[in-house]
């Protein structure tokens, strides 16, 4: 057992003109994560206080908020990693609702436009199964590691400077689909993906990788984007007889 | 209940909140060096169209204290441009063989190997 001192943004939209820190300082087990610690101040110390969770084991992506000014999942930020006081705040880049609650409404729009679904070479469904070998499972796995948490985003200095800028796991995702031996959708996806404000906004910091917490390489993909983007203008402009 | 989200503003700050921010900038800033070297190149074969007389002018230059700090410079950015450009290449260049994928040492590997064969080439052509 030890104190911990949390030093939480806290934001009322309805009594707040701008958001504010508050202290709180909280018994923890050893063993506990950021999101245990919150749920403590809220289940003992001050029931306002809000923000999103939900499987407490990496998986759903929803307790994304900016850990001592890192993007982490709290429910993967253990406190016996940190020293001192622990400032929490709401996601980078994202307007904030309501305490650690943002507005993901730009991030949510932006995923659906990539089409991130598998759509069939053929309009009628194969009667069979669709068959695919291990090293075309293993040609796109990694990306479909993608928990939507959008640490990429609150890392990515390029989507808070431009906010139309599709962004790293809107990216990594079409690539995923478009990556995949099944999948037959990806000029559609390419309108999106290979526009001045998708692959080409990224400068490669590489910040989104660096943050991921499943390791998805967004970073990466958006660079092969880039690199797959180049050669169709290529073979549009000086080798149009290869263009179907 | 009314919604009113809070907007909060990014400030140039953000380059050094994270040692990765400030290796990125310092890696976009090398191009300032890199370009002017370019420059420099451009208009020293200026001088060499010019005759004899304007390409000495053009070397004595370059041997001026000033001329050679700047190279020493470019040369560190460009290095440092260079290493950490060839260490991403793994990340926009995988290469499957098979079922696996080719180790990122290998892709970033040859990478290097190219730079020190074509520098290889280059330095022995100068020399």
């Amino acid at each position: 057992m030890r104190q911990v001192e949390l030093e939480v943004l806290r934001y009322n939209p309805e009594t707040d003109r701008e958001p504010h820190f508050q202290r709180y300082s909280v018994d923890c087990q050893e063993e506990w994560v950021v999101l245990d610690a919150l749920n403590h101040v809220k289940e003992t110390l001050d029931p306002t206080l809000s923000y999103r969770w939900s499987c407490h084991m990496a998986v759903c992506g929803s307790c994304g908020m900016m850990v001592n000014g890192e993007p982490k999942l709290a429910c993967k930020a253990f406190l016996r990693d940190y020293q001192g006081v622990i400032r929490v705040e709401p996601l980078r880049h994202f307007p904030v609702e309501r305490d650690l609650v943002t507005v993901i409404d730009d991030f949510i729009a932006k995923l659906a436009s990539v089409k991130p679904y598998l759509i069939p070479r053929d309009k009628a469904p194969q009667a069979s199964e669709y068959r695919q070998t291990p090293a075309q499972l293993k040609r796109y796995k990694q990306f479909t590691l993608c928990i939507n948490c959008m640490l990429c985003y609150a890392a990515c200095p390029e989507y808070g400077l431009i906010p139309k800028y599709l962004g790293p796991a809107a990216i990594a995702l079409a690539h995923r689909w478009n990556r995949d031996s099944r999948d037959g959708g990806r000029d559609a996806r390419q309108e999106e993906i290979a526009a001045t404000e998708g692959a080409w906004e990224c400068s490669f910091v590489g910040a989104c990788s660096e943050v991921c917490p499943e390791h998805v390489d967004p970073a990466g993909a958006i660079q092969q984007v880039k690199i797959e983007s180049t050669v169709d203008w290529y073979q549009e402009h000086l080798m149009p007889w290869l263009k179907k | 209940m009314s919604r009113k989200p809070y907007e909060r503003a990014i400030t140039s700050e953000w380059i050094f909140r994270h040692p990765r921010y400030v290796r990125y900038m310092v890696r976009e800033f090398s191009c300032l060096f890199i370009g002017g070297w370019t420059l420099l190149m451009v208009w020293g074969l200026k001088q060499l169209s010019e005759g004899p007389a304007a390409w000495a002018a053009f070397l004595e230059l370059l041997k001026s204290p000033a001329s050679i700090a700047f190279h020493l410079l470019t040369l560190a950015f460009a290095a440092y441009h260079s290493v950490t450009w060839f260490n991403l290449t793994p990340k926009a260049l995988p290469l499957q063989v098979g079922e696996e994928f080719v180790p990122d040492w290998v892709i970033a590997g040859a990478h290097y190997a190219g730079w020190a064969v074509l520098s290889s080439i280059i330095l022995a052509l100068a020399i």
